[in-house]
């Protein structure tokens, strides 16, 4: 709903002042997304398809802005190589690249470490924090690791069978509840212990 | 479906951008490139051989030369402009690259738009051989229809975008389950629309239902010039009023499709981007 997939059945979503899904392309150029459950073309290379993304969200100097973000994102030697044949690890890193193409205000990551090692998954969480503070950009990050959560955020909302059981900062969710970890937090939800019930 | 969807603010651009993606797909895989060639060839090398032996047994088949071969080269940019577009757009969706597509700028109308160009690459890439071997062993030169041809073509092409748009809002709509119908399609024009013989064939009540499809007109048309050596000029305009009544209903069918499969999130997006879905 928030990219303008989906149209609500209820309620609003506006994002940048535009309404979803309707007024969409008024801002989408300045948003992108990541998810590991998206695949970039296999058979086009790395350049191939960030030139391609990049001409899609009319990203100016494309060879130049590739070059840094290869640079930035450690995709110097894998760029004219097909995406398909790289680790899970470098091709987290193209998606990445792709999302970052355009500078976007509004970042949507889907599970962005899933199925990394701890090594990458860190690397990418240090990258992720660094584009924030840089740009000054929103992330909304969807995960089931809540040690990640903890990490990049500083709002988190807890969702149970599509419906929000709680919405707060990190520090007040582990008070109220009375948990050292956002994971306990988050299986004190899953198992409909609520956070009275849990500090009790 | 909103105004944008509709093509306020085309970005040429960003068709470009589609048509390189699908571009460099096809120059980084010959077999796909010979799938292009492969069976327009063999098509057409049977239909024509069939007419060569016909022909010296039948005194009107000997008058009518190359009506078979002119009609598989004809059935082929109908066939193949419709599946060049439906292939390009599945292709999408076996790369799983649907959901990014969606969530960029990319205007629905900017992605058929590129759509459209790759079914005239992909058919050009695959005619221009066959219609040159078509020369080559049979003496049938495709080309000297000259605007005849020109005619031919583009109504043919109207067609195979309009079914091509209509799959991809049912693909847009349903997902890999109705991949089948890209495939088979037109398959329900092969008989319908009398490629290899004249309306006057069918029983009178499915004239009715041959003559509400513009290749029918085309085809027609392609007997008349073959044959009685007339370029009927006013068939080639009835069907391009069919073919604009046909794309109007199909683009209207796509957008329907489209805002029914954003009511329940898009069927290629759906099973992939439900933690997005909040």
């Amino acid at each position: 709903m928030i990219m303008g997939l989906v149209t609500p059945t209820s309620g609003l979503v506006t994002v940048l002042g535009a309404q979803m899904p309707n007024e969409r392309y008024r801002v989408l150029h300045r948003m992108n997304f990541e998810s590991p459950y998206v695949d970039m073309p296999m058979r086009l290379t790395v350049r191939q398809n960030l030139s391609v993304f990049a001409q899609l969200y009319a990203v100016p100097d494309v060879t130049g802005r590739i070059a840094n973000l290869a640079a930035e994102l450690d995709l110097t030697e894998v760029l004219d190589r097909p995406t398909g044949k790289l680790s899970s690890g470098q091709k987290t890193r193209v998606s990445l690249a792709k999302a970052l193409l355009n500078r976007p205000e509004v970042l949507l990551l889907d599970e962005p470490t899933a199925s990394l090692d701890p090594d990458t998954a860190d690397w990418v969480r240090a990258r992720l924090q660094q584009y924030c503070a840089e740009q000054g950009a929103t992330v909304l990050l969807a995960s089931h690791n809540m040690m990640e959560v903890e990490r990049l955020c500083e709002r988190v909302i807890i969702m149970k069978k599509g419906r929000i059981e709680d919405d707060d900062t990190p520090h007040r969710l582990l008070s109220r509840y009375g948990r050292e970890t956002l994971e306990d937090v988050f299986l004190d939800v899953a198992r409909g212990r609520g956070h009275r019930e849990a500090v009790q | 479906m909103s105004v944008s969807d509709t093509g306020m603010n085309f970005s040429v651009n960003r068709v470009v951008a589609m048509v390189r993606r699908y571009w460099y797909l096809l120059r980084s895989s010959w077999p796909r490139i010979l799938d292009l060639i492969y069976w327009p060839a063999v098509q057409m090398l049977m239909w024509g051989f069939l007419q060569m032996y016909i022909s010296q047994n039948a005194g009107f088949f000997a008058r009518a030369g190359g009506v078979f071969i002119g009609a598989v080269l004809l059935w082929d940019i109908l066939f193949r402009g419709q599946l060049g577009f439906s292939i390009s757009f599945l292709e999408e969706m076996y790369a799983r690259n649907l959901g990014n597509l969606m969530m960029s700028p990319l205007r629905p109308v900017e992605f058929i738009a590129a759509l459209m160009i790759m079914s005239i690459v992909r058919l050009l890439i695959g005619m221009i051989p066959v219609s040159l071997l078509a020369i080559a062993f049979f003496g049938f030169n495709l080309w000297s229809m000259g605007f005849a041809l020109a005619a031919f073509f583009v109504n043919l092409i109207l067609t195979s975008w309009a079914i091509g748009i209509f799959v991809a809002g049912l693909l847009l709509r349903n997902g890999l389950g109705a991949e089948s119908m890209a495939w088979t399609i037109m398959f329900l024009f092969l008989p319908l629309t009398c490629v290899y013989y004249p309306v006057a064939v069918l029983p009178d009540w499915l004239q009715y239902v041959a003559w509400s499809l513009p290749p029918t007109y085309v085809f027609e048309g392609m007997r008349a010039l073959l044959i009685d050596h007339v370029f009927r000029a006013d068939l080639m305009l009835e069907a391009l009023v069919f073919n604009v009544t046909l794309f109007a209903i199909a683009s209207v069918a796509f957008l329907k499709l489209l805002a029914s499969a954003r009511q329940q999130g898009l069927a290629p997006a759906r099973r992939r981007l439900r933690p997005l879905m909040i």
